[in-house]
């Protein structure tokens, strides 16, 4: 498992683009939303975490359709889930190493951009924590959705329509955490909730990834 | 005489066949009655006025709304289990009448909350939820057009509905969050004395049969359909090999 985590990073890196560009995905939103709503920094500390978590999550969703399209075309994908270890296990893999590309530098890249934004000092804490906590939910529940996906031709569309009323809950969890950070209340609750869905996605949406990558290779 | 004799196609188009006709002249006595008594024969609410008779479509569209996604869990997981192809078809029947019926509930809610709130939409946890159900809607019936192999097809659809279902209700505590909810609570409920006045709650209650009535009428005809056009491309595919 660790030796495909390795593959699959380094395809990542090397064949690069796709996963280059949910990073600047990330940093052209939060540098066009100033421009667009105005520069009120009063204005702009207010809307700053659900901007930072919608950008997050659209730049999330723009490398999706990777997770699986290059190994499903070559035919690495056959290769894997008749390898000894489990489907659920390489599915696992694959949202890990999604995460990693994208989810990991997101999360490091946003106290940078929330400068951007005028974020409450306060709400810089909660923002990293917040991301780190959620950004793994988006890249399992991705990960179902690129596998549900993985056989057609053109299922960009289909696999955003599929996946955006699945990323409600983390969002509303993550942008509420954030913005209570900001104006110095009480996170625990939201946080925790967060933190729940990634536990439990992590758990259990694996299972029916694999189930929907076994009905697609069949 | 079990449910499982209808899993055989023929069986369920020769007792569909025979229960369509009545199925659909009992909708049509249900809301005919509930809507022309719910319209013109109870009196105006004494704060809303007139706008109070939207409850006679926008309570039975919501309800059903709901039920659908429920009833295709239950054809998903026959399905699923017992592999019996008339389950993932009444599933795939079910979808767009489901949706139908959200977006009625979400229509005729905007139309009501226009002049009660003044407002017609707000971000509010209930209406939320239903939005976020009509998406779950889209995504399901698209996905069943963009896969091409039916047996795929119904296997793909149906873990998604299942996923979809805990993500539903996931959802509509999220949004509870915000806690700033127009929307009133639940009014109707089995284990109380009485729910709203007498006057508006026996029209209400035969419309709501007339929704479930109509659902089931719905179902059973673009289940009948899509039975059909299983028989269609069985027989092209024959003529092809021949």
């Amino acid at each position: 498992m660790i030796a495909l985590l390795i593959r699959d990073l380094r395809l990542a890196l090397r064949a690069g683009g796709g996963f280059g560009l949910g990073l600047a995905f990330f940093l052209l939103v939060a540098v066009l939303v100033p421009l667009g709503v105005g520069p009120e920094s009063a204005t702009l500390a207010k809307i700053a975490p659900g901007i930072l978590w919608v950008g997050a999550l659209l730049a999330c969703l723009l490398s999706l359709d990777r997770i699986f399209a290059l190994d499903y075309e070559d035919g690495s994908l056959d290769l894997l889930a008749t390898a000894p270890i489990p489907l659920e296990g390489v599915v696992a893999v694959k949202a890990a190493a999604h995460w990693i590309v994208t989810g990991l530098p997101l999360t490091l890249i946003s106290p940078l951009l929330a400068l951007l934004l005028n974020l409450p000092p306060a709400g810089y804490g909660w923002l990293l924590a917040s991301l780190a906590l959620g950004t793994p939910a988006l890249s399992v529940i991705g990960t179902f959705g690129a596998a549900l996906t993985v056989g057609l031709k053109r299922g960009g569309l289909l696999l955003s329509l599929l996946v955006l009323p699945l990323y409600v809950p983390t969002l509303v969890f993550g942008a509420e955490a954030v913005r209570r950070g900001a104006e110095g209340m009480s996170v625990a609750t939201p946080l925790l909730l967060l933190a729940g869905i990634t536990a439990g996605v992590a758990a259990l949406l694996p299972f029916a990834s694999a189930a929907a990558v076994r009905i697609n290779l069949r | 005489m079990s449910i499982w004799e209808y899993a055989n196609p023929k069986k369920f188009m020769e007792t569909s066949a025979i229960a369509l006709p009545w199925a659909a002249a009992a909708t049509a006595a249900c809301l005919v009655a509930g809507l022309v008594w719910g319209f013109f024969f109870t009196p105006d609410d004494y704060k809303q006025g007139s706008t109070v008779k939207i409850i006679y479509l926008h309570v039975p569209a919501a309800l059903m709304a709901i039920n659908a996604w429920l009833m295709m869990l239950a054809a998903s997981l026959i399905w699923l289990v017992r592999r019996h192809h008339v389950s993932a078809l009444a599933a795939k029947a079910a979808g767009p009448v489901g949706l139908t019926f959200t977006l009625i509930a979400l229509v005729t809610g905007a139309v009501w909350g226009q002049p009660m709130w003044g407002t017609w939409w707000a971000w509010d946890p209930r209406l939320t939820s239903f939005l976020i159900l009509a998406l779950f809607y889209l995504g399901y019936i698209a996905l069943w057009q963009a896969v091409e192999n039916p047996d795929t097809a119904a296997d793909l659809t149906s873990v998604l509905c299942i996923v979809g279902s805990v993500f539903a209700v996931l959802s509509r505590y999220a949004v509870n969050f915000w806690n700033q909810g127009l929307h009133q609570g639940a009014t109707l409920s089995l284990d109380k004395e009485e729910n709203i006045s007498d006057v508006f709650y026996f029209p209400l209650l035969l419309c709501i049969g007339g929704f479930v009535l109509m659902f089931l009428t719905l179902v059973l005809l673009r289940t009948r359909t899509e039975i059909r056009v299983r028989r269609v491309q069985a027989l092209l595919a024959r003529e092809r090999m021949a």
